[in-house]
């Protein structure tokens, strides 16, 4: 493990028959750092997740995970809530946990989320980001350290994408999780992560650290930054008087 | 904290829901006295077709006289028994060809090429090898009822949501609770399907096996009545295989309201 990161990627290569999906992408990503994935779509942004999640093999090179052979300290988000419909919201959210008492944790998330008064609904009884937070509210059940988003704001519309990126970002900052975004809209990513990293034509091409405490404008310049980086455009240059 | 909303449609139902229970009778009772009143004016012979209170006071008779019990009750273990054995059979090569691509590629070519054959055309086969006992009337009704449990059963096991069974995995769920927490739940509606499918076909292939090889039963009341032309009890056999038919698709509904009430709920609530 290198420079005390969370996850180390070393040189990993990924191949589907003759399709190159990742080509020697290395990166290190520290303990509490929220980063972001951008670029095109076939970038390898997604593919880079589900590696690090586990749920693929990288064809050649390394991932590491500090601290963990367990699973269990790593949960995913993906675009679709993929909320098992049969259930109910409360046994969605406890029916992988290997915990005694989840149902009080489950119902201590969805007081997080916002829906304590949903556990007994059903996912198709909640809209599109109501069953987000309860995705979210699920991927937190095992208090994991590493929290992977894959596009989850995707399919949602500008005000809930708002209200779920800002309980996000409270909940990864309040738990010091470590969490890896992948999305499509920049400025979601200038305004979310702490470094943003573009994916294009397979590796990761370009990165980007974005400030403290940023504002709309410094967002602005982020996110016009990483568009130009992936359109291959100089980024607008702004006169001043 | 948001606070589920529910929109208040009980005004509206309280006046619908009597329409809507009445609705599917209204046929029935249509056709009933339709045909009560042809009888009764003389328009409808007595032995072309004879009137509904006929048909309903030989069943009165046949009642009292404990026939009509004793060949329906042959008539309902042949076919509980029949269904189950076929449905059990249909339902575990569905699971494993579902489950396993070398079951699959092992066994589901032959199971197509044997559904295709239909299976009233064994009766000849099985009368020489079984006889006319019950375990041929009972094999006839396992293998009519064998193919459309097999057929559901095997596609909606093969057609759950791949996203589930990955979240399945990302969980790290067991291969038993992968089955029973995800897969099953998913193919139970597909499954369902295929009984109340093979429910029907059930009735059908008892009918027949009855009628053509049997000493008691509702088919063979039927048979029986034909050669004597009592056409009310051949009209009262044929209202009885209607109404099993309708009680067993009332106990298949009753069981998908009981397992699938969660495809019932739709969006009660506003974000």
């Amino acid at each position: 493990m290198r420079n005390n990161s969370m996850i180390s990627i070393q040189n990993v290569n990924k191949t589907y028959d003759n399709l190159t999906a990742l080509h020697d992408v290395s990166l290190d990503i520290k303990q509490g750092e929220f980063l972001a994935l951008v670029g095109m779509s076939g970038g390898g942004k997604s593919t880079l997740l589900r590696l690090i999640a586990g749920l693929e093999k990288p064809t050649t090179g390394n991932i590491e995970i500090d601290n963990s052979d367990e699973k269990s300290l790593m949960r995913v988000m993906f675009q679709e809530d993929r909320l098992l419909p049969w259930m109910s919201v409360l046994d969605n959210l406890s029916f992988g946990s290997k915990n005694k008492n989840a149902q009080n944790h489950a119902k201590e998330l969805l007081d997080l989320v916002e829906l304590g008064d949903y556990a007994d609904h059903f996912p198709n009884q909640l809209s599109g980001g109501q069953k987000q937070r309860v995705a979210l509210a699920r991927a937190l059940m095992t208090n994991p350290k590493i929290l992977l988003l894959d596009e989850p704001l995707g399919a949602l519309d500008a005000l809930t994408r708002r209200k779920m990126q800002d309980l996000i970002l409270n909940i990864c900052e309040k738990q010091n999780l470590t969490t890896i975004l992948v999305t499509h809209d920049v400025e979601e990513a200038a305004r979310m992560a702490d470094r943003i990293v573009v994916m294009k034509e397979s590796t990761n091409y370009y990165e980007e650290d974005c400030p403290k405490n940023r504002n709309a404008g410094q967002i602005g310049i982020v996110a016009d930054r990483v568009l130009g980086e992936i359109l291959e455009e100089k980024p607008l240059q702004i006169k001043t008087a | 904290m948001q606070k589920p909303m529910t929109l208040d449609a009980t005004n509206k139902r309280s006046f619908k829901i009597p329409v809507e229970k009445f609705l599917p009778f209204l046929i029935p009772i249509i056709i009933v006295l339709g045909w009560q009143v042809s009888s009764s004016l003389g328009w409808l012979s007595s032995s072309v077709l004879p009137s509904p209170i006929a048909v309903f006071q030989d069943g009165i008779k046949l009642t009292q006289s404990g026939e009509l019990p004793k060949n329906l009750s042959i008539s309902l273990y042949r076919a509980t028994v029949g269904l189950l054995i076929g449905g059990s059979v249909g339902f575990i090569l569905g699971f494993i060809n579902g489950m396993s691509k070398t079951c699959r590629l092992l066994f589901d070519s032959s199971i197509q090429m044997f559904r295709n054959i239909p299976h009233l055309a064994l009766i000849p086969l099985i009368i020489l090898w079984l006889g006319i006992n019950e375990s041929a009337k009972i094999s006839l009704v396992a293998i009519g009822t064998m193919f459309p449990v097999y057929i559901n059963t095997f596609h909606g096991i093969s057609s759950v949501d791949p996203d589930l069974i990955e979240m399945g995995k990302s969980y790290e769920l067991s291969k038993s609770q992968m089955f029973f927490k995800i897969i099953f739940p998913a193919a139970l509606p597909q499954i369902l399907v295929g009984i109340r499918y093979a429910l029907g076909v059930m009735w059908t292939t008892l009918i027949v096996a009855e009628t053509i090889s049997a000493s008691s039963g509702i088919g063979y009341m039927a048979n029986n009545a034909e050669d004597f032309v009592d056409m009310e009890t051949v009209i009262l056999c044929i209202v009885v295989y209607a109404i099993l038919g309708k009680i067993s698709d009332l106990v298949a509904k009753s069981f998908e309201s009981l397992l699938l009430d969660w495809q019932k709920t739709g969006r009660s609530n506003v974000q």
